[in-house]
C-alpha cells in the first residue's frame, strides 16, 4: 500500500501489518527487515515508514490505572485522544501534549514530544515512569531510568529505532476543570515576542503564532498565548467528530499573497496588547483537531515542516537571522509557532534544548527546499538542532553535527539487537 | 420506544466492532459479560473496560463450533448478569472466497461459524429473553447476505441466511418483548479486512459501533451502517438476475 507522514512526501510503496498481540507482533517481527514501528502517522515526514511497517494501533488496551497517584499503564497503540476521552471527565490531565492528540503514547514516547508546557514540565519522557519494549531478538524487556536506563533514554526520542514499544506507563496529573484561563498578548517583533516568554515564565502554557512574512521592524510580530487551567467549570470533555478536507486543495491555494493577506488580518484581529480569555481544552490544546487531514491543504504534492530550536546564547540573533531568510524568500508558512523551551534532557535523540524554538511548515516546492538548506546552514551556525519528527529532508552531515551524541543511540542498538529496525530516515541520516 | 441497556452480553467480544460496542458501553457505567475464542485477549479486554469506567466485566471462552456448550454458555452469562437487557452476536470470519470453492472444508467451516452458529445462538438467546419477558438480541449480518455475488457467495450465503432467519426470529417473539435487531455493516476497517485496500465507503469500527447501539436502544429491527448501504443495497438488489449474472462484482 501507499504510505506517508503526515506532511504526504515523501509516498512510499510500503507493507503495514497491524498486529493485535505480542505473539504476532513477535511472529511478524521476525520475518522482516528493516522494519519501522508506526502509531497514528503524525510525525511528517519519513520517520516511521520503510519497506515493512508494524502498525501499533491494534495494540491499544488500557492495563491498569491508580486513581489515587495517577499511574497510567496503556499498550502503546493507545492515543492520547483516547486518554483525554477517558480521564479528563476524572479530572486527570496528560503531563505534556504536543499540539495534536492523535498521536499513541507509543509515538509520543518514541518523538518525546513536548508541549505549551515544556519550559515547565519538560518532554513527554519527564513524566513516563516505564516502557515495555520489544527487542529485535524476541525478546521483552522493562526498562525505565534505572533499570536498562541506557535502553530507557536512547528510546525516549529515538524514533522506534530500538524496538517496538509494546506498553508505556506515565503519570497524570490534576486538574481542577476541562477549561483554560489564556491571556493573548500581542508582540510587534521579535525582541518583544522572546522579552514576553521570559516575563511569562511562570505561567503553566505558553506558545506564540509568528508572522513570518512580517520585514523590517515588524520582523517577528507574533501573539504569545498563555495559560492555566481553569479552577471553575465542568470535566466535561466536547470531543466531537472531526470534519474532513474531502479533497486535496489546489496546490497553489495558500500561497505568499494569501498567507500575507491572513497574517496581517489575524495578527490585527486583537487590539489590545492584552487579551483575556476562556477556552475548552481541546480547542485550545488541538485546534486543527477538528479538521480533520487537514494536511490536504497544501495540495498533492504535500508539505514540509521545519522546526529548530536555538540554544539561548545565540538564540535571538539566530532566530532574527532565520526569519530574516524566510521573509526575504516570500516563502509563506501558514502555520509559524516560536516558543522557548526548558532545559532540555539526558536524552541523546530527545530535541528540545533551553532557548528559543521556531515550527514553520511550506509547501514542497524545489525552491522551498533550497530555502531550507540555506536555514539549515544557519540553525548549525548557531548551534541549534532539527525536529526529527518534522525532518523529511536534512542531511546525515547536519543531524550528525546537531546530535553529537547518535553515536550512543548506535551503540545502545547494537547492545540491544536494534540492527532489524530501521526507517527510510534512519537510512538519510546513516543511523548505523 | 426507548429501553435503557445496563447488562449487555457479547459473544465473539473480542471482534472489532464488539470491542468498540463494549467500549462505549463500559464508559456509560454499564455491566458486561464477554465471550471468545481467545482468554488473553478476553482477559485484558476486561481490565480495559473496566478502567474506562464499566461497573463490572465477566467473561468466559467460547468455541463457535462447539454446539454442545451453548446452553451452558448462555446460562454462565445469565447467571453472571442478572437480567440480560441486550445481547451482541458479534462473531464471524472472513474467509477467502476462492480457496472456499476449492476446498469444500474451509467452506463447511466459514458457513458454520457465520451462519449456522449465529442461528443456533440467536434462538437459544431469544428464547431466554422471552422467558425474563423482554430484551434486546442484535446480530451482525452484512451486507453481502442481501444478494449473492462471484466474489463472496460462500460468506453471502451465510449471512443472508442469517438474516432470513432473524426476520423469522423477529416475527416469533414480537409479542413476547423480545426485539431482534440485523445490522448489516458495510466495509468495516477491522482486522478481518486488513488485507484490502480502502477508499472513502469504508467505516471505523467504532463509528459501526455507535450506530449498534444507538438502534439497540432504540428498538430498531434491521440497521444498514453506515447508513448510506441501505441506498447501495438498494440499487444492487435491484438489478435484473440476467444483468446481474454478467456483472464482475
Amino acid at each position: 500500500m501507499k504510505l506517508s507522514g503526515w506532511g504526504r512526501c515523501p509516498v512510499v510503496e510500503a507493507e503495514m501489518l497491524a498486529p493485535d498481540t505480542l505473539e504476532a507482533m513477535r511472529r511478524r517481527l521476525t520475518i522482516a527487515s528493516p522494519v519501522i514501528a508506526r502509531g497514528l502517522g503524525r510525525s511528517y515526514g519519513d520517520s516511521a515508514l520503510g519497506p515493512t511497517v508494524l502498525s501499533a494501533l491494534r495494540l491499544d488496551r488500557l492495563l491498569a490505572f491508580d486513581a489515587v497517584s495517577g499511574e497510567l499503564e496503556c499498550e502503546a497503540g493507545v492515543s492520547l485522544d483516547t486518554v483525554l476521552r477517558v480521564f479528563v471527565p476524572r479530572g486527570w490531565f496528560l503531563p505534556v501534549t504536543p499540539g495534536t492528540s492523535f498521536v499513541t503514547l507509543g509515538g509520543a514516547v518514541a518523538s518525546d514530544v513536548h508541549g505549551k508546557n515544556h519550559h515547565g514540565a519538560g518532554s513527554f519522557s519527564a513524566h513516563v515512569l516505564g516502557l515495555k519494549i520489544l527487542l529485535g531478538n524476541g525478546e521483552v524487556l522493562d526498562c525505565d531510568s534505572s533499570i536498562h536506563a541506557e535502553l530507557f533514554r536512547a528510546t525516549c526520542g529515538g524514533m522506534g529505532l530500538t524496538g517496538i514499544i509494546l506498553a508505556v506507563r506515565l503519570r497524570l496529573v490534576r486538574i481542577p476543570s476541562a477549561w483554560m484561563r489564556t491571556t493573548t498578548l500581542k508582540a510587534k517583533n521579535l525582541d518583544d515576542a522572546l522579552d514576553l516568554f521570559e516575563a511569562g515564565r511562570d505561567a503553566t502554557y505558553s506558545v506564540a503564532w509568528i508572522d513570518c512574512l512580517a520585514r523590517g521592524k515588524h520582523l517577528g510580530r507574533s501573539l504569545l498565548m498563555l495559560g492555566e487551567h481553569d479552577e471553575g467549570g465542568s470535566l466535561r470533555d466536547a470531543a466531537g467528530r472531526a470534519r474532513s478536507l474531502p479533497f486535496d486543495f489546489p496546490a497553489g491555494l495558500l500561497n505568499h499573497y494569501s498567507i500575507a493577506a491572513f497574517n496581517t488580518l489575524y495578527y490585527h484581529r486583537r487590539l489590545h496588547r492584552k487579551t483575556l480569555g476562556r477556552s475548552h481544552f481541546r480547542p485550545y490544546f488541538y485546534p486543527l483537531d477538528g479538521i480533520g487531514n487537514w494536511n490536504r491543504m497544501y495540495g498533492r504534492p504535500g508539505f514540509l515542516q521545519y522546526q529548530c530550536a536555538l540554544p539561548s546564547a545565540s538564540g535571538r540573533m539566530g532566530m532574527r537571522r532565520l526569519l530574516q531568510t524566510i521573509a526575504e524568500a516570500g516563502e509563506g508558512s501558514f502555520l509559524a509557532v516560536l516558543k522557548t523551551f526548558g532545559p532540555g534532557n539526558g536524552n541523546p535523540l530527545s530535541f528540545p534544548l533551553a532557548g528559543p524554538t521556531l515550527a514553520l511548515d511550506f509547501r514542497n516546492t524545489p525552491k522551498v527546499r533550497q530555502l531550507l538548506d540555506r536555514l539549515d546552514a544557519i540553525v548549525l551556525d548557531h548551534g541549534g538542532r532539527l525536529y526529527l519528527t518534522k525532518d523529511a529532508r536534512m542531511s546525515a552531515a547536519t543531524f550528525k553535527r546537531s546530535y553529537p551524541r547518535w553515536e550512543e543511540v548506535a551503540e545502545v542498538r547494537a547492545r540491544y539487537h536494534a540492527e532489524r529496525f530501521g526507517s527510510l530516515q534512519s537510512r538519510r541520516l546513516e543511523i548505523p | 420506544m426507548s429501553t435503557s441497556l445496563q447488562t449487555l452480553f457479547i459473544i465473539g467480544a473480542t471482534s472489532a466492532i464488539a470491542e468498540a460496542a463494549a467500549r462505549r458501553h463500559a464508559a456509560r457505567g454499564g455491566r458486561l459479560h464477554l465471550a471468545a475464542r481467545n482468554a488473553e485477549r478476553l482477559e485484558s479486554l476486561a481490565r480495559d473496560l473496566t478502567i474506562r469506567g464499566a461497573a463490572e466485566v465477566t467473561w468466559a471462552t467460547f468455541d463457535a463450533a462447539d454446539f454442545d456448550r451453548y446452553p451452558a454458555l448462555l446460562d454462565a452469562a445469565w447467571q453472571q448478569l442478572g437480567r440480560v437487557d441486550a445481547v451482541l452476536i458479534a462473531h464471524g470470519t472472513l474467509p477467502e472466497q476462492r480457496t472456499c470453492e476449492a476446498d469444500w472444508r474451509l467452506a463447511r467451516d466459514a458457513l458454520l461459524v457465520n451462519g449456522l452458529s449465529p442461528m443456533l445462538l440467536a434462538q437459544q438467546v431469544a428464547d431466554k429473553l422471552a422467558v425474563q419477558q423482554g430484551g434486546v438480541l442484535a446480530v451482525i449480518s452484512s451486507v453481502a447476505g442481501d444478494r449473492g455475488r462471484q466474489s463472496n457467495y460462500i460468506y453471502g450465503a451465510a449471512k443472508g441466511g442469517l438474516t432470513v432467519f432473524l426476520q423469522g426470529l423477529r416475527n416469533r417473539y414480537f409479542a413476547q418483548g423480545v426485539k431482534v435487531l440485523t445490522v448489516k455493516p458495510g466495509f468495516v476497517d477491522t482486522p478481518m479486512t486488513a488485507a484490502f485496500a480502502k477508499g472513502p465507503l469504508w467505516a471505523s469500527a467504532d463509528g459501526v459501533a455507535g450506530d449498534i447501539l444507538a438502534a439497540m436502544t432504540r428498538g430498531r429491527d434491521v440497521l444498514y451502517t453506515p447508513w448510506f448501504w441501505r441506498a447501495i443495497m438498494l440499487v444492487i438488489r435491484s438489478i435484473p438476475e440476467r444483468v446481474f449474472k454478467r456483472l464482475s462484482l
